[in-house]
């Protein structure tokens, strides 16, 4: 499903080069669940961004669902990610102005489906995270939990090969994380490829494969302990002279 | 998609109705005072005989003092404007032209041949039966007079729509009878609702004058012993002191028009007038050096400053004014659709491409410019009404015409998308990644 073959992401700012990830290799497999661990700084965001198609790569080579994608211009990363590619964000990233509906209705907008395609879709992936009853609601009207899993139908809807998920329970409490990983659980056990990145141990140990960053490359070294709790992740870049 | 998009826009509209209220009041502003100047602009410079202006001539003979120019201004050495009596009698001659009329103007006073009647002075032109036919004026009854009504001075008037139907109810009065300063005058035509704009016949009233009430055959004020109520002028110092020997006088006060519907009618024409005028010369007038002119409607417009340097140079701030109000537009849309770049980082990330983020901010763009337009012509409805109300002479220019309208909507949209260009190309250039991270 995901090759990824000596990726590197360099920032540069005037004479100053900051290596995000160096020479990372990754391989997942359709129907996999990897869970993406790393402290902060390790680069576990811009490989989610490279792996989204939503940066570009330095340099290597990636291949997505049999296609090399490490060179496609704005245009078809747009259409693969919108085929291909669900997202869910740590700050679930719904649309204030629309209802429940029309938020999972936006990559299909795009898409281009006819009007009663678009209806079934949303119709099933609300039933799918239980908000059918929801639809017409805000996103402000909703708690935390049930936002996320708006994301989750939204990312589910264009019926996508790999769903990316970043830190898909860091704004939620217990009770409402254990109930987003039960659902994602469901919807790998149904096919779908998962990425997760994440700092919680204890959620990575529910993915079939975790995959540890550190400095920019998936390293071998596993912690044995959980690594302390941390306030948030930048961008995962660390800069080196 | 556009339905997407309207909706989209119309969200984002109500999201934030003071930003976007100042976004369409700036450019309802720029428009409202550039389509109020351009409106007069338009009107002023408008061809009043579109279907034949480059066919029908002011006539201008150089009888003007040889020693002190006619104009002050840059065309000192131009012809005067007016005829006099005898030049323009004697061009009348001419049958080289398909229509000719000297003219004047001149108040009668007008009732109904009833006992107790008030009589009205109403604006009067005394010319030739011609002119109907040269200026192409629509008739509702009856029509004009021929050459022997002319030559005989035959009591004979034509009316406009207002007076028709004031005197005779809107009803047919060709035949009927009408008081003119105590003579009888009988009816012979009734026209439609005819104004040219500008009154380019006669401008010493106005540039913009309502057209006449009435129309006499010329020979009649002449007959009557009549001068004009227009504008006299005299340069030489001539004893004057019966009404023939003002008529023989070297005063200009005549408008004169000729139709000429060929290059070959013109030159012969103008052929004729110099022969005239080198003839006249050796009567000692005509002691300029030759420059009698045939100008056909436009360039006399042009000749007589109709639209003066003030109003192109009102035109060019009005515009300037518009485009300051499209800065500030373009600064307003870019605060707006830059605070929106988390939610286009979003849409980004779910699959709309760059052309997609275009479309979706140039449909609201479009949104603001209609709106902008729409407000637009009620501010220039409001101006043109404070134009007319303000300044006498105006009352038949301020008036927006369908032409107008849709320009002043396409001028606020054109406006909205050049304003809208550079926001929303900003707004498709985002970085997604950066922005799902702000959210």
């Amino acid at each position: 499903m995901l090759n990824m073959q000596d990726i590197t992401k360099v920032y540069a700012a005037g004479l100053i080069e900051t290596h995000a990830l160096r020479s990372l290799n990754l391989e997942v497999k359709s129907g996999e669940f990897v869970a993406v661990t790393g402290p902060s700084g390790s680069g576990k965001t811009t490989f989610l961004n490279i792996a989204g198609l939503l940066e570009s790569p330095s340099g290597g080579r990636y291949m997505l669902d049999g296609e090399d994608v490490s060179s496609f211009g704005d245009n078809a990363r747009s259409k693969i990610r919108n085929e291909k590619i669900g997202f869910i964000f740590q700050a679930f990233n719904l649309i204030p102005d629309l209802n429940i509906a029309d938020n999972v209705d936006v990559p299909l907008r795009y898409r281009g489906f006819s009007g009663s395609e678009r209806k079934r879709r949303i119709d099933e992936a609300l039933e799918l995270v239980g908000l059918s009853s929801r639809r017409n609601h805000l996103p402000a009207q909703l708690s935390g939990g049930q936002q996320q899993r708006v994301a989750i139908a939204r990312a589910l809807a264009g019926d996508p090969a790999l769903l990316l998920a970043d830190e898909p329970t860091g704004n939620l409490d217990s009770l409402m994380a254990r109930q987003v990983m039960d659902l994602l659980e469901e919807i790998n056990a149904r096919g779908t490829t998962i990425i997760m990145v994440t700092h919680d141990p204890e959620l990575a140990r529910r993915a079939g494969r975790n995959v540890h960053l550190l400095d920019g490359q998936v390293s071998d070294f596993q912690p044995l302990e959980p690594p302390p709790a941390e306030a948030d992740d930048d961008d995962g870049v660390r800069s080196v002279a | 998609m556009t339905a997407y998009y309207l909706k989209l826009a119309w969200l984002s509209v109500r999201k934030n109705p003071l930003l976007t209220s100042l976004m369409i009041g700036a450019i309802a502003l720029g428009i409202g005072v550039s389509m109020t100047t351009l409106t007069l602009y338009h009107v002023m410079s408008s061809d009043p005989l579109p279907q034949k202006s480059d066919r029908v001539f002011a006539v201008q003979l150089d009888t003007w003092n040889p020693d002190d120019p006619y104009y002050e201004r840059d065309e000192g050495s131009a012809p005067p404007p007016q005829t006099t009596f005898r030049d323009s009698m004697a061009l009348m001659e001419s049958d080289i032209p398909t229509h000719q009329a000297a003219m004047l103007h001149r108040g009668f006073a007008a009732r109904l041949d009833e006992d107790g009647a008030r009589p009205e002075r109403l604006s009067t032109r005394a010319t030739y039966g011609d002119f109907f036919p040269m200026f192409d004026v629509p008739f509702l009854f009856g029509s004009g007079w021929d050459r022997n009504a002319d030559d005989r001075a035959e009591r004979v008037v034509v009316l406009s729509k207002r007076i028709n139907d004031k005197f005779f109810g809107g009803e047919d009065s060709v035949g009927e009878r009408l008081m003119l300063d105590g003579a009888p005058f009988t009816v012979v035509g009734v026209i439609d609702e005819w104004r040219p704009i500008p009154h380019f016949y006669d401008l010493n009233g106005g540039d913009f004058d309502d057209s006449e009430e009435l129309f006499v055959p010329f020979q009649v004020p002449i007959s009557l012993e009549y001068h004009a109520d227009g504008s006299t002028n005299c340069w030489k110092p001539e004893r004057i002191e019966s009404y023939q020997d003002f008529l023989q006088s070297e005063c200009v006060w005549l408008q004169h028009w000729a139709q000429l519907d060929s290059d070959a009618q013109r030159e012969e024409f103008q052929a004729f007038i110099d022969a005239y005028a080198l003839e006249q010369r050796k009567l000692g007038r005509f002691g300029r050096p030759l420059d009698n002119r045939l100008s056909d409607i436009m360039t006399w417009l042009e000749f007589r400053e109709v639209v003066s340097d003030d109003n192109r140079l009102l035109m060019v701030l009005a515009f300037m004014f518009l485009a300051i109000c499209l800065l500030n537009t373009i600064g307003l849309m870019l605060a707006k659709f830059i605070n929106r770049a988390p939610l286009v980082g979003v849409r980004r990330a779910l699959g709309a491409s760059r052309f997609d983020i275009i479309r979706q901010h140039g449909v609201e763009v479009l949104i603001i410019g209609v709106m902008g337009g729409l407000a637009g012509l009620l501010l220039s409805w409001a101006g043109l009404i404070a134009v007319r109300s303000w300044y006498r002479g105006y009352e038949y220019l301020a008036h927006l015409d369908p032409a107008m309208v849709v320009s002043a909507i396409g001028l606020a949209v054109f406006s909205a998308a050049l304003a809208g260009l550079y926001p929303t190309w900003r707004i498709s250039r985002i970085q997604p990644a950066v922005h799902l991270k702000a959210q």
